[in-house]
């Protein structure tokens, strides 16, 4: 595949307090930014384990972008803490599977940040692009996004 | 309880290279709570492996199980079926319950997914260390229940080494000194003339020195 077209897939674990609103608000102030995620509602960052970042990739997206509170104003107190730890182990797992683990990054997006999520999103869209497909499936719809 | 670690996902690929159907066999008992073999670990170890699979083009069939108890042969029996459509265990289990799984089942090839490290307790979260060394001849009830073989570096039983800085283990300073915790807490509890006493040579017969240790509960037997 030609890594210029290739268009990577990518979950958002986004925490409802900070990072999903900042995508609400992004949506509603008409900001532009790449259709390739897939926002997928956490009740805080503390809520997701290891297991859900290698059971994306296992499921064939090309990369997991996760997004908390700013740290030190987490709804939760520390989850995003707490998530934090796990992104950096998780990535460690990643690399020792032989996965790049810039395939994998946590965000901190306040609410009122639609401005930074949007830019986020973009900059983790360019960084997967460049390391190109994960290929851990072979029959993942890599090339087809649009979808939001 | 036993405190294990993951071995790192190469070594488990270049221990399970020859084989393609695997079964990675967790256990519910001390390795869950020390958080390295129990059901999280084994979903995230088969998911390591399988994109390690993928990605090195080495075509596991990665299944994963966790019984209750990987030492136990009633515990065991739940996993025979599994076990038998596959052409190896990665066991995260302890030693133990490697060699359990290995005893019970002499055709399938069992190897071990966790480094099994100490006898220990949680110390805080995150955090286990070390408490038993499983010397066969508890020698708690003379030094306030703080174990010098285990927690001294050098094992002294009759008084600290005198290397010790502060409070400090001169071996890990990072550790605290066996002595000074056994000396303040025989102090708190009014029993420091037990120090007056002449440890003799410790007999380590008990322990593995010996080889490996049987214990047979005649009452128990059937």
């Amino acid at each position: 595949m030609n890594s210029e077209k290739f268009e990577p897939t990518i979950v958002a674990f986004c925490c409802h307090y900070c990072a999903y609103a900042a995508a609400d608000l992004a949506g509603s102030g008409r900001l532009q930014y790449p259709p390739n995620i897939r926002i997928v509602r956490s009740p805080c960052t503390g809520r997701l384990e290891i297991d859900f970042y290698m059971k994306a990739f296992e499921a064939g997206v090309d990369g997991v972008l996760v997004a908390g509170c700013e740290e030190g104003s987490c709804h939760f107190k520390e989850g995003n803490l707490l998530a934090k730890r796990r992104v950096n182990t998780t990535r460690q797992i990643l690399a020792e599977a032989g996965l790049e683990p810039e395939r994998l990054r946590m965000v901190n997006v306040s609410a009122a940040s639609s401005l930074k999520f949007a830019e986020d999103v973009r900059d983790m869209v360019e960084t997967v692009r460049k390391l190109g497909p994960a290929r851990l499936t072979k029959n993942i719809a890599t090339a087809q996004t649009g979808a939001r | 309880m036993i405190v294990a670690e993951r071995k790192t996902i190469p070594e488990l690929v270049q221990i399970l290279r020859p084989h393609a159907k695997i079964l990675v066999l967790g256990c519910g008992t001390c390795v869950t709570v020390c958080l390295a073999g129990g059901e999280r670990e084994v979903s995230i170890i088969a998911s390591a492996l399988r994109i390690a699979s993928r990605v090195q083009e080495l075509n596991f069939d990665i299944a994963e199980l966790t019984i209750e108890r990987q030492c136990d042969n009633i515990f065991i029996e739940s996993a025979a079926e599994a076990i038998q459509q596959v052409d190896a265990v990665l066991s995260t289990a302890c030693g133990a319950g490697v060699q359990a799984i290995a005893e019970r089942f002499p055709h399938t090839p069992v190897y071990a997914g966790l480094n099994t490290t100490f006898l220990g307790i949680l110390e805080e979260r995150g955090v286990w260390t070390e408490k038993c060394a499983a010397c066969g001849a508890c020698v708690l009830h003379k030094y306030g229940g703080i174990c010098p073989i285990t927690r001294c570096a050098k094992h002294m039983l009759n008084g600290p080494c005198s290397g010790s800085r502060e409070d400090r283990c001169e071996v890990r300073a990072d550790r605290a000194c066996a002595w000074q915790l056994i000396y303040q807490r025989l102090k708190d509890i009014d029993q420091l003339e037990r120090l007056q006493e002449v440890e003799p040579a410790k007999n380590w017969n008990a322990s593995l020195s010996g080889g490996s240790r049987t214990l047979i509960r005649d009452d128990h037997r059937i």
